[in-house]
């Protein structure tokens, strides 16, 4: 499960690299996102463009990793695949989370400081 | 996987078609793990090309075949056992009649379970993670029949996708 992570300012992004957060990957992608986002900024954006699949159990997870990191952190989405949206929109999670087109709405243009881009795996 | 100490292949499919009655019939055979699933739901989706779903209707497809055989995995297999898991696909002119054969537990209450979507009307910290599986199969998927057959479960529905007459 591999994470990519930009601190800046205002907000963590976390980009997920994997196509697909399901059953085999829940786990993992929840200890992941502990990692990338503990001590990090109260706003934190998760980009799911490159995710072209999610069951109820990625929901389940990415539920859980919002649940993880409140109340210090709140998480919002962005660049839900189609696939993906209806997920959300069939079980009204999309009422749940604030969900952006693009991280770059949900950011903006970049912050005061250069980003630092780490990356996390958990296996 | 192993079996017993004797390989087995994570995924196999067979093709075949039953010209006889106008339709085509895809067999996927897989270990009950989660990894073997996505090996089987790529294999199903790949074998099931030759009927061009549209993205939606692809998507239907992998959604409701990904809940169900999650659900084998997780309930039917429980407890670390490990079995094989047989997805039949048949193309009919009412859409993909779909079985999922395992040899696992049977169904508590002999019954797929109803559910209706957690309350969403709670704090952020206390939003449901679980619930929506067969949600989500019984919005999808039509005709669902749950029955034990000797040692076997087998779980039948019906996807009304690809419902006008393709070639095959």
């Amino acid at each position: 499960m591999q994470l990519e992570t930009t601190v800046t300012d205002d907000a963590t992004l976390v980009e997920v690299m994997e196509d697909r957060v399901d059953a085999a990957v829940a786990v993992q992608f929840k200890d992941a996102m502990r990692e990338a986002t503990q001590g990090g900024p109260a706003r934190v954006v998760l980009d799911m463009g490159r995710v072209l699949f999610l069951d109820s159990s990625g929901l389940g997870a990415v539920i859980g990793a919002m649940k993880q990191m409140a109340p210090d952190r709140r998480m919002e989405l962005a660049a839900l695949t189609p696939a993906v949206e209806k997920v959300f929109r069939m079980t009204r999670m999309d009422t749940i989370f604030t969900i952006h087109p693009t991280s770059q709405a949900a950011i903006g243009n970049g912050a005061a400081a250069a980003p630092v881009v780490d990356e996390h795996h958990a296996h | 996987m192993h079996i017993d100490g004797t390989p087995v292949p994570v995924c196999t499919v067979d093709n075949r078609s039953a010209p006889e009655r106008g339709h085509h019939e895809l067999r996927v055979i897989f270990a009950s793990t989660p990894l073997a699933v996505r090996d089987a739901l790529r294999s199903t989706l790949t074998g099931l090309r030759s009927l061009h779903l549209s993205k939606d209707e692809a998507s239907t497809v992998e959604l409701v075949l990904a809940e169900v055989m999650n659900n084998v995995v997780e309930h039917s297999y429980a407890d670390n056992r490990e079995g094989m898991v047989e997805l039949h696909v048949e193309h009919s002119y009412a859409g993909l009649l779909c079985r999922v054969l395992d040899d696992g537990a049977p169904m508590p209450d002999g019954n797929p379970p109803v559910t209706t979507l957690p309350d969403i009307d709670v704090p952020l910290d206390m939003q449901a993670e679980g619930g929506f599986g067969w949600f989500l199969i019984r919005s999808l998927a039509e005709d669902l029949d749950y029955r034990r057959d000797g040692a076997r479960n087998r779980l039948s529905f019906r996807l009304p996708v690809a419902r006008a007459p393709r070639s095959c």
